[in-house]
């Protein structure tokens, strides 16, 4: 078995931050830079200062500590948080050799910061998750506590699997507000705010509160959404099971390690099975505490579940702006339906439906012929108008799908090659604690041979 | 299931006394220790009885002896709980002075076992089976009158009736020593077993509770494995490319399910019905030590009389002299036991924490193969793409 598991070995090889406008742009890339560049359109204030840093070739990218801090929130009340150093290496193309061109350090509310300014200014791209606020799915041996030291650790390997993604992605690597996170410590966030994405953020978040029904939805997207809410139930599912598993299995080993005080105690009054007895309790405790490795293994590969299952949020968010976006042109379309049918009454004189205005006419006579004209002209204008609306909100339609299944063919592909990954470092994990198993009773039974 | 009259019913028909009967004879000798064998017993085929009254279990001992003690060669007896424990108390009454190896409890404690499980029953015959081949490997409990009776009898009951006249003089000296006396100080070897039995019982009554426990654990743990697999299955129903890798691993949960399962069955099947064995083992041990002690209490107690007469010359009695018999052959027979029994315990425990660590070791084996046989699987599919 060669296959290394993925965390965190994986995590420290170098992933690379291309510098903006690199040769090898594919369509995927050229329909989307225009989305990056619209993003940076909006942060304008940083542009010159972006490009002059992107003279870098490569970024090395690691969290590399995590730090208890204490200090004071926003109603000057006293709390504690815990803040990532984030370390980016520039890599030379000459020598290979990596020179440390940046530390800072971030704390996970700016982590999220990023990823929801990345959710609102890319909502075609399944945005990578961020690794848990407070740990869920937990067995009883596991701390709840977000400042458990071995919960921080875990979460330093998901912060930084989380920026490891991010500048992987041939899209979101390009981003000035990543870049800025990566590099510049202080003002990042009055940067983040200025590009007025909250706005954006909020807006869009209202409607997709309010409960709206598209007509003519995409059997794409709905599949999609589909797939990611049973994605989201089947591993929710999994992990809860698996952590009743841990629990139990954690229960089996260490119950066993009452045998090695027990076997230590009875070899005390026996002659020749004595030492046997002894030795065998020997192992029996070895087996008793081999659990705990084992078991902070495999806190990993349900890490990387997790990170699927924060990912079949992502999925459902870009089905959900899809959604909304058909929503919006059906409506455009069908305002402009209206509009024109209402046009077409006016100029004809015929009500073709029972209205408020058919109504009127009738009680109060017909309006002034001039008075017509011009409500015509305006509707006329209205019409002219909204079909160009309509227009654009389809090309705007027709481009955010065109960008998003690609983006969600990427990321289709990642995950199938992730999960493979995750399931064959779990079986390694499986096997090599059998041979851990065999190897204690194997010598746990020379010791009995003896007695 | 059969129905038979109560008490123990000859199932087989027993072979005619076939002519070798006196070469039998000829060759028949204390032989116990050596290789040579002459007496093998067998407890098995169990059935149900259901009568009016009451539903039991009965099971069939066979008997193959060259023996003169026996008249043929093969015998073949069906006998019940009961029968066995009307064997024991005799055994206890005739042969004060021996070890007499426990019956398994009559009834499991915190009952929750049905009695008539295929499981419970085979346990119990494995018990029974272990009680009769130790009194048969016994040099003086095999030859038991009330043994013979036992393995012989077409109907034990009309002995069980009648009371038995046969051999119970050997007991009745120590039996009507029912306490009265008591012992100063009991001799320094004879405490050292006390000591040794009752740290012994305590040890094994630990690891009998965390072997139960380890049980509880493994069920548990066998209950979510169950719930485990399938969700990967669940989950390989929604994919494409995964399906086959996440259908793979369930499947492996499944290998690794049933191997647990067949541990946690080898356990309870195996490994605790002999550390109950010899729980009670320790118990029929101290309860001789207790006997052994009242001899000696009576046969000091009876000295100590015959001092206190201040006598010119004082002699003995031979009724005293043969209290200081009894207590010498007790002492002889109760020695001679306890070495056979710690000889059996270490043989036997050596065997059974080796079949622990044999059946833990398949059980990881098994475990190991399954998830080598994925690894494959799993990797093709990922060269594949």
């Amino acid at each position: 078995m060669e296959q290394a598991p993925p965390d965190p070995e994986r995590q420290l090889q170098p992933a690379s931050l291309e510098p903006l406008g690199r040769p090898d742009d594919d369509d995927l890339e050229a329909a989307v830079s225009e989305e990056a560049e619209g993003a940076q359109e909006e942060g304008s204030g940083v542009d010159t200062m972006t490009e002059n840093n992107f003279s870098l070739k490569k970024i090395e990218i690691s969290v590399s500590e995590a730090e208890k801090r204490t200090g004071r929130n926003a109603v000057n009340m006293q709390e504690t948080y815990t803040a990532y150093l984030i370390e980016t290496r520039s890599v030379e193309h000459a020598d290979g050799q990596s020179v440390l061109t940046d530390s800072l350090w971030r704390r996970y509310s700016e982590f999220e910061l990023l990823r929801n300014y990345l959710l609102v200014c890319y909502p075609h791209i399944v945005v990578p998750p961020l690794p848990e606020k407070r740990a869920e799915f937990v067995w009883h041996k596991l701390s709840a506590d977000n400042m458990d030291p071995d919960f921080v650790e875990r979460r330093r390997i998901g912060l930084e699997n989380f920026l490891l993604r991010v500048a992987s992605h041939p899209i979101l690597c390009r981003d000035k507000i990543f870049y800025l996170f990566l590099t510049q410590e202080g003002n990042w966030k009055e940067t983040v705010n200025e590009t007025g994405f909250q706005l954006k953020a909020d807006s869009r978040l209202k409607a997709l509160n309010a409960t709206f029904r598209v007509k003519n939805p995409d059997k794409r997207f709905t599949e999609l959404k589909h797939y990611s809410d049973e994605l989201q139930s089947v591993v929710s599912h999994l992990l809860r099971v698996r952590a009743r598993v841990a629990d139990r299995l954690y229960g089996v080993y260490k119950v066993h390690g009452n045998y090695g005080r027990v076997f230590s105690e009875w070899s005390a009054i026996e002659k020749e099975m004595g030492d046997g007895l002894q030795s065998a309790g020997h192992h029996m405790d070895v087996y008793a505490s081999s659990i705990d490795d084992i078991l902070e293994d495999e806190e990993h590969y349900a890490d990387q579940l997790k990170e699927y299952l924060f990912y079949a949020e992502a999925l459902r968010a870009v089905c959900r702006k899809h959604e909304l976006m058909q929503y919006d042109l059906e409506t455009a379309a069908q305002d402009l339906a209206s509009k024109k049918q209402q046009c077409e009454e006016l100029a004809t004189g015929t009500v073709r439906t029972f209205s408020l205005k058919g109504m009127t006419t009738k009680l109060f006579g017909q309006e002034a012929p001039e008075q017509r004209e011009a409500r015509i002209k305006v509707l006329e204008e209205q019409i002219s108008e909204g079909e160009q609306q309509l227009k654009s909100k389809n090309t705007e339609g027709r481009e955010f799908v065109k960008n998003a299944w690609a983006d969600i063919e990427r990321f289709k592909e990642q995950k199938n090659r992730d999960l493979k990954e995750a399931l064959i470092s779990y079986a390694v994990m499986q096997i090599s604690m059998c041979r851990k198993g065999i190897q204690v009773w194997t010598n746990a039974k020379e010791c009995f041979s003896k007695m | 299931d059969l129905i038979l009259p109560n008490g123990g019913t000859p199932a087989g028909t027993s072979s005619p006394a076939s002519s070798s009967s006196l070469l039998n004879r000829l060759q028949l000798d204390d032989d116990i220790d050596g290789e040579t064998r002459d007496l093998f017993v067998t407890v098995d085929d169990p059935k149900k009885h259901v009568c009016t009254m009451e539903t039991y279990i009965t099971y069939r001992i066979t008997t193959k002896s060259t023996r003169a003690e026996f008249d043929l060669p093969e015998y073949s007896v069906r006998r019940r709980y009961q029968d066995f424990d009307w064997l024991r108390s005799k055994l206890e009454e005739s042969q004060p002075t021996h070890l007499i190896p426990p019956l398994p409890e009559k009834f499991v404690v915190k009952g929750v076992v049905d009695r008539f499980s295929e499981e419970f029953v085979e346990t119990r015959r494995k018990a029974l089976d272990k009680f009769l081949k130790r009194i048969t490997d016994h040099p003086v409990l095999s030859f038991n009158e009330h043994f013979n009776v036992f393995l012989t009898a077409k109907d034990l009951n009309a002995y069980r009736k009648q009371g038995i006249a046969l051999l119970t003089r050997v007991g009745e000296s120590v039996k009507h020593v029912t306490g009265g006396y008591k012992l100063r100080s009991r001799p320094l070897e004879f405490a050292a077993i006390g000591e040794y039995l009752d740290t012994f019982a305590l040890k094994l009554g630990t690891i009998d509770r965390i072997a139960q426990r380890i049980i509880k654990e493994e069920i548990e743990y066998l209950v979510e494995l169950r719930e485990y697999g399938p969700v990967y299955s669940t989950w390989s129903a929604l994919e494409g490319e995964l399906a086959e890798p996440l259908e793979g691993v369930s499947a492996c949960i499944g290998n690794c399910s049933t191997a647990l399962e067949e541990l946690t069955d080898d356990m309870t099947e195996d490994f605790l019905p002999v550390l109950r064995e010899y729980i009670l083992y320790s118990d029929s041990m101290k309860s001789v030590l207790k006997k052994r002690d009242q001899v000696q209490a009576e046969y000091e107690a009876k000295l100590e009389a015959v001092a206190l007469r201040k006598e010119d010359r004082p002699k003995v009695p031979a009724e005293v002299e043969k209290c200081q018999d009894r207590v010498e052959c007790f002492n002889a027979d109760l020695k001679a036991d306890m070495e056979r029994w710690q000889n059996n315990k270490r043989q036997d425990f050596r065997q059974l924490l080796m079949g622990l660590a044999d059946k833990n070791i398949q059980y990881y084996e098994k475990c190991l193969m399954a998830w080598e046989s994925i690894i494959p699987l799993l990797q093709e599919k990922q060269e594949g793409k």
